[in-house]
């Protein structure tokens, strides 16, 4: 039995709770119900694709918060080898909320960083649920130097609502710890590949984000503020937080569509958590592809490559063709 | 000054805020602080760029007033200038964004919320940008991001300093993730200047957070701030929304930024232009 459920998943859990009792009484000796339940089990089969193949954008982030959802550590569990973490920025102390360390994709020599929730209530305060301080975004860029300076290519894993809003964030300089991480991304001669597993929030997301390729999984999302937070700007109201995700085109498939990310990796009916043995292989495919592509090219096209990319993003034109335009 | 507003103040007097409000007197001869309350002189006022004579509250500038004040007079010449910003995700609110846009125009008379140039400050050539509150906020969306991108490629290749002053509440919402990477081009704009020996020097205005503080605003050689600037990565009020609790006082001033070794010094208004020249005067290198 899964052990939580969205609220728009519930008519689904319902069907699924009625056709465990009919197995049940199956199994205690009560006859002709076999057709019963194959019919029950056709009828959920239909409902589920039927909700999946329809999520909202808000159901989506519900998706990509789901305390199921497998983590980075799974993710690096199950497609990398000989892991080494390590740890600590050197200042202040080793922020549990941001994980890295040496592993090896196939062959390939790599250094893994990224935000790590936990998988249970315990774990979860102790990681902070995911939201660095400073130090884990400085004990990243640690290891990212490290890596450019033995020439490891960089895999960066985002899941986080964004970085930690708290005092002794503000007071450990929280927003240069950020901006120092995008502008010495932008400078590494690695090839650095981003792909985010489920809550790409804000620029404490995009402090692991800056890359030559980056991935979405299906069901994740990357916002430029919570939907929730957007909700309470715009219309001093939380509740408002499934208009704002709508608005925010947030999803991996829009994102895909203004070409912000380079591929959406495909998850089964109903999100990751449904089988993530099956999604780590995709991932693993995607990211052994991308690496691959990126080791061919020298450390100066790599980074030119990842300046002009960043570079291009934007959405204007000029003020000539916006009067003509409106003409 | 007719005889019933001063009844109608008195009946305000417990709330402070109504008041100061209230009693901005239009002819223009005199006004009320918004922080002391104390009737000054207009002129007197303006002549120290909005800085209270009374208790040395530092008003908002806008972009304008920032270049008059800080660029010697006449050498200031506009760049980056002739985009403007696209609607790519539609994005509709109580507005639609293209009408938050054009109402923002009207109103600040500006194209967006930074102005971008070259010019002087006493006799130094700087490649210098403003950002301006008063547009949607400050917000850095496509336009803001590329013009600022521009200001610093154009400042790398013409080997100049950069002097940045910033007031905004970050990254703008209403383009998405394209206003996020926004962040991400800016910083590597000023680590490409950076790399070429040039300085860069920011001041930090009240309120600067979010996206902006978290990019090219943080990323300066040295960092200046304005008295009792709001400074910070999250805002105050959603800080407290998720701490559930009430804020230590002064928590994210300028003032508590210096004392957290986050900013280099805090200048107030009357200081600014001398002493940003005699930083750039250090950080740059003398020929022959």
């Amino acid at each position: 039995m899964r052990k939580f459920i969205l609220d728009f998943e519930r008519p689904v859990a319902e069907l699924e709770e009625k056709l465990e009792e009919l197995k049940q009484l199956s199994s205690a000796g009560q006859p002709d119900i076999a057709a019963e339940i194959g019919y029950l089990e056709a009828q959920i089969e239909k409902l589920r694709v039927h909700i999946y193949s329809n999520l909202t954008p808000w159901q989506r982030v519900q998706i990509a918060r789901h305390p199921d959802r497998p983590r980075t550590l799974d993710y690096i569990e199950a497609i990398f080898t000989d892991f080494i973490e390590l740890k600590g920025d050197r200042l202040f102390a080793d922020d549990p909320a941001m994980i890295g360390g040496f592993a090896r994709l196939d062959h390939v020599k790599a250094m893994v960083v990224g935000t790590q929730k936990g998988r249970n209530t315990k774990e979860n305060v102790m990681r902070n649920f995911g939201m660095p301080h400073p130090e884990g975004y400085r004990k990243a860029l640690r290891l990212m130097t490290l890596a450019d300076k033995n020439a490891l290519p960089i895999i960066s894993f985002i899941d986080t609502l964004g970085a930690y809003p708290g005092i002794g964030a503000e007071e450990r300089g929280q927003a240069a710890a950020i901006a120092t991480n995008l502008m010495t991304m932008a400078k590494l001669s690695v090839p650095i590949i981003a792909v985010n597993i489920g809550e790409g929030g804000s620029g404490g997301a995009l402090a692991l984000g800056v890359a030559d390729t980056v991935l979405m999984l299906e069901n994740s999302y990357y916002s430029v503020i919570s939907p929730e937070g957007c909700a309470s700007i715009l219309w001093r109201d939380n509740a408002k937080a499934p208009t704002a995700a709508e608005e925010l085109g947030l999803t991996a498939d829009k994102l895909l569509e203004h070409g912000l990310v380079d591929t959406v990796i495909k998850e089964p009916l109903g999100g990751a958590h449904r089988a993530p043995a099956l999604v780590a292989r995709d991932l693993k495919k995607a990211l052994v592809a991308a690496v691959r592509r990126h080791l061919t090219k020298t450390p100066g096209e790599l980074v030119e490559g990842r300046y002009a990319r960043m570079r291009a993003v934007g959405s204007f034109e000029s003020a000539e063709e916006a009067a003509e335009a409106s003409e | 000054m007719p005889i019933s507003e001063w009844f109608g103040k008195n009946k305000n007097d417990n709330n402070g805020e109504g008041r100061a409000e209230k009693l901005v007197i239009p002819d223009g001869v005199w006004l009320k602080c918004d922080s002391c309350g104390e009737v000054v002189f207009h002129r007197e006022f303006e002549r120290r760029f909005k800085v209270c004579p009374k208790c040395g509250f530092h008003a908002p500038l806008g972009a304008l007033e920032r270049i008059a004040h800080l660029i010697d007079l006449g050498t200031f010449n506009e760049i980056a200038t002739g985009i403007v910003s696209c609607d790519p995700l539609d994005f509709r609110a109580n507005k639609s964004y293209t009408e938050v846009v054009e109402a923002a125009r009207a109103k600040t008379g500006l194209a967006e919320a930074v102005v971008c140039g070259s010019g002087e400050i006493d006799g130094r050539p700087v490649a210098f940008l403003v950002m301006d509150f008063s547009f949607i906020g400050g917000s850095m969306g496509s336009v803001v991001g590329e013009k600022v991108t521009e200001l610093f490629e154009w400042a790398a290749d013409m080997r100049r300093p950069v002097v940045s002053v910033c007031a905004s509440g970050g990254a703008r919402m209403q383009e998405g993730m394209y206003s996020l990477i926004q962040m991400a081009k800016t910083s590597a704009a000023v680590g490409r200047h950076a790399s070429t020996g040039c300085s860069y020097i920011s001041l930090l205005c009240h309120p600067t957070t979010g996206g902006v503080l978290a990019s090219f605003a943080s990323l300066a050689d040295i960092i200046v701030a304005e008295p009792k600037a709001l400074i910070g990565f999250t805002g105050p009020r959603v800080i407290e929304q998720t701490m559930k609790q009430k804020l230590p006082k002064g928590f994210q001033t300028a003032e508590f930024m210096l004392e957290h070794g986050q900013v280099d010094m805090i200048v107030p208004r009357a200081d600014q232009k001398e002493t940003i020249g005699r930083l750039i005067d250090y950080t740059t290198r003398d020929v022959g």
